[in-house]
């Protein structure tokens, strides 16, 4: 066994080199292969890229799809974002734990399946959803669960799961996925038709000083949510100094309520890969990464292959359209880390280390992958960039508003009758969004995912757009029935989770606040508590490192201000100065059982 | 005792070493102008036992560890307007909390029955109704009532204690320089 292991790891580590920066893809490699990467494995890959072990077990301790201890041969991965739960991920979750006869965290006793929870994996317009292996599953029902986690126990093959492809790509024999695009309201930027070379031709026939200005003129920002203009990135990025230059492009795509990308890399992978290629023509790169996030691993095949294509069409590799210009682009997995999308921390993943976040400055721009100056777009920015080359940067920027040009793909789900991604002009209110997707009851919006805001009635006519209601695309609707504390406790469940632990206003902030949202929902709320909340979340808010904490605190900032009567119901009114969580009968429990004798105090 | 106004001063000290009340009285002669200031109540300095009214600042030493802890403590958000976690047990449970990841079961064994200085042939833990029950856990003050303000150090300097005494009885902001909040 454990000389197979050593081949085998040196197997792995020669194909990717033994370059110890593509860590990445050798633990992933042996996970996959061995369903864990034991500390013998460790020790073997550590020596093959002359690399601490400790630096390999850093890798494999951060991501939740790595494991130092066997999972089981199947890995059913299921969705418990707060979206997932509105639509029976509970039940399901039951049924799968009945019919495997395991807890979620655990493995049958044969060793075969493994049950976890995933926070979301980008399918909240059909949820619940689950992974198996990198199989998705979608529309999960309780009774689907037990027929599916049967039939997974005789075949032990994921793939045989799906048996009717969604629509569009999803079909493709290298995806074969049971995944619906629910593209409801294509528009006229990103889900335009296509030519894979013409935007890429005209770009290499301008200089890359001409590129930048377009896209500067059409005053496109970045779409990932902070709205950074895309043309000064490149421009710095172009200016620093450094012997090579990376483009990446950000295909994390975690927040909770997202999955935009997810379809743009289903439908319109050669719009991403030509603005990725279009970038490092602007800013003299010659290398590209393209980091897709785990759960879309399913995606994988299909994408290396539309890459080859290109490669042979000559619109990739070298000298792209006989221009002389020399970019190639790999793909990078991750392997489930909410905070890789954060681009500091992108860049340490794609580097091979744990997805920590790195200080700033100096900025990407300056010192990003491997110190070289580096740009990272997300992926509909790039999609937006082709665009810009094609018509040209005024076509572009007539659609939109004057602070926030263009179109913006939006991620629609929760109670909403139509949910799925719309591409809307910048500037239409949120009214008409909710309009557009069927949610005319809506009591509360969360724009922006959890690390967004949560808007009720009153603003609904606030605008999507940079300066009102910026966002990366998360659209989450709910309705009258849903308390907003509890999604509130929802959000910081998964940021709690999604925590790197680095920073203490974080990695503590966050827990204290999931634990006084705890508190008032139980009912042992008081009124002082909402000071305390605001105080707090303040703090998490501009004490943080990087942009998870700088924003985890933003449900409950957001929910204190617009649905502040929320909490107020659910607390009882002012206290005798006791607080109410502790509980002096539970606290002397134990010695009440050691010692004999009932408590008079306790019990009074 | 004439109240003459003044208003009260209660002290206590639950789980903690005494060290606390040892740096109250280290303001040394400055306690003649503190009792000009206020009066004691219920607090080992003058020893009475018992509240004999409302107080208006209430200082607290030490966790709580058993029940009878927990007990004086409400008494004591009962009594006292604002009260103060002095020192780091009130404020985090400090020394006595080393037990919390250990089970009860096995301190009070470790106590009573196994440890090496132990001679109990009976091999009995005390029960008399007179010894209160501990808790499960060492819980620092503010997780069992409200705390308005927290003193740390180990124990705070009787500076400390003096400057944030005087600042609340006289209604000012307190001004504790950087040497008197400082523990390296």
């Amino acid at each position: 066994m454990s000389e197979n292991l050593g081949a085998a790891v040196r197997e792995i580590c020669q194909a990717c080199g033994n370059n110890r920066v593509r860590m990445m893809d050798i633990v992933r490699a042996v996970q996959a292969k061995f369903g864990c990467v034991c500390g013998e494995a460790m020790d073997l890959i550590a020596k093959e890229v002359k690399a601490h072990r400790v630096e390999v077990q850093s890798v494999v301790s951060f991501y939740s799809f790595l494991s130092d201890r066997p999972k089981g041969k199947i890995v059913i991965r299921l969705c418990n974002d707060v979206i997932d739960q509105m639509h029976g991920a509970d039940r399901v979750e039951q049924a799968f734990c009945e019919e495997l006869g395991i807890r979620v965290g655990e493995t049958t006793a044969d060793g075969r399946i493994t049950l976890e929870h995933a926070p979301c994996i980008g399918m909240c317009d059909q949820a619940p959803a689950a992974l198996v292996n990198d199989v998705v599953v979608t529309q999960l029902s309780a009774d689907g669960a037990r027929e599916l986690s049967r039939e997974l126990k005789q075949h032990m093959t994921p793939q045989k799961l799906v048996r009717t492809y969604g629509d569009g790509n999803n079909a493709h024999e290298l995806i074969r996925a049971m995944v619906h695009n629910n593209l409801r309201g294509p528009g006229p930027i990103i889900f335009g038709p296509i030519n894979r070379a013409e935007a890429l031709s005209k770009a290499l026939s301008m200089s890359p000083a001409e590129v930048i200005r377009a896209v500067k003129t059409s005053r496109l920002r970045g779409r990932g949510g902070a709205g950074f203009p895309t043309g000064m990135k490149w421009e710095f990025t172009r200016g620093a100094k450094g012997e090579r230059r990376c483009v990446i492009c950000n295909a994390d795509e975690g927040e909770p309520g997202t999955f935009k990308d997810r379809v743009i890399l289903t439908e319109r992978p050669d719009r991403v890969l030509a603005g990725m290629t279009i970038a490092g023509y602007a800013i003299g790169a010659d290398e590209g990464i393209l980091y897709l996030r785990g759960e879309y691993a399913y995606l994988r095949p299909f994408l290396e292959d539309v890459l080859q294509k290109r490669r042979q069409d000559g619109l990739l590799g070298n000298n792209i359209l006989g221009k002389g210009f020399d970019f190639d682009i790999r793909i990078q997995m991750g392997a489930g880390a909410y905070i890789c999308g954060e681009e500091t921390a992108l860049i340490s993943s794609c580097e091979g280390l744990r997805g920590d976040p790195k200080n700033r400055p100096p900025f990407p721009a300056q010192k990003g992958y491997l110190e070289r100056p580096t740009v990272v777009n997300n992926v509909e920015t790039l999609c937006a960039v082709t665009k810009i080359l094609e018509h040209g940067p005024g076509a572009f920027a007539e659609h939109g508003t004057s602070g926030s040009s263009g179109t913006k793909l939006l991620s629609v789900s929760g109670d909403c009758s139509r949910p799925g991604v719309y591409e809307v002009e910048f500037g239409m209110s949120l009214r008409d969004v909710l309009r557009l997707v069927g949610a005319d009851d809506a009591a509360a919006v969360q724009v922006g995912g959890p690390s967004g805001q949560m808007v009720g009635p009153a603003d609904y006519d606030r605008k999507i757009e940079y300066d009102d209601l910026a966002t990366g695309g998360s659209v989450m609707v709910f309705g009258p029935q849903r308390n907003v504390v509890e999604v509130v406790d929802k959000f910081l469940e998964f940021f709690v989770e999604e925590s790197c632990g680095y920073c203490t206003p974080c990695r503590v902030g966050n827990v204290l606040l999931k634990e006084r949202i705890e508190h008032i929902l139980a009912g042992k709320g008081e009124p002082t508590d909402l000071e305390y909340l605001q105080e707090l979340g303040e703090t998490v808010k501009t004490m943080s490192r990087c942009g998870l904490g700088q924003t985890s605190a933003n449900p409950v900032l957001t929910t204190l201000k617009n649905f502040r009567g929320a909490y107020e119901q659910l607390i009882p009114g002012p206290s005798n100065g006791f607080q109410p969580t502790f509980d002096l009968a539970a606290a002397v429990g134990d010695a009440e059982a050691v010692i004999g004798r009932k408590s008079e105090h306790a019990h009074a | 005792m004439a109240n003459n106004g003044k208003p009260k001063l209660a002290t206590t000290s639950l789980a903690g070493c005494f060290g606390c009340h040892m740096s109250i009285l280290d303001i040394d002669d400055r306690i003649l102008k503190l009792v000009e200031l206020i009066e004691f109540d219920k607090s080992p300095v003058d020893d009475i036992k018992e509240f004999t009214g409302q107080c208006a600042i209430g200082l607290l030493e030490g966790g709580c560890c058993n029940e009878e802890n927990v007990e004086i403590l409400r008494k004591f958000r009962r009594h006292c307007d604002i009260l103060i976690s002095l020192g780091d047990c009130a404020i985090m449970g400090g020394i006595p909390a080393m037990r919390n990841n250990i089970p009860l079961q096995e301190c009070y064994a470790e106590a009573y029955l196994n440890g090496p200085s132990v001679y109990n042939p009976a091999g009995q833990i005390p029960n008399d109704p007179e010894l209160p029950l501990l808790l499960n856990r060492v819980y620092p003050c503010h997780e069992v009532v409200k705390i308005d303000y927290h003193l740390p150090g180990c124990p705070p300097p009787a500076d400390t204690i003096w400057e944030a005494l005087v600042a609340l009885l006289s209604d000012k902001p307190v001004d504790l320089p950087y040497e008197l909040v400082k523990y390296d």
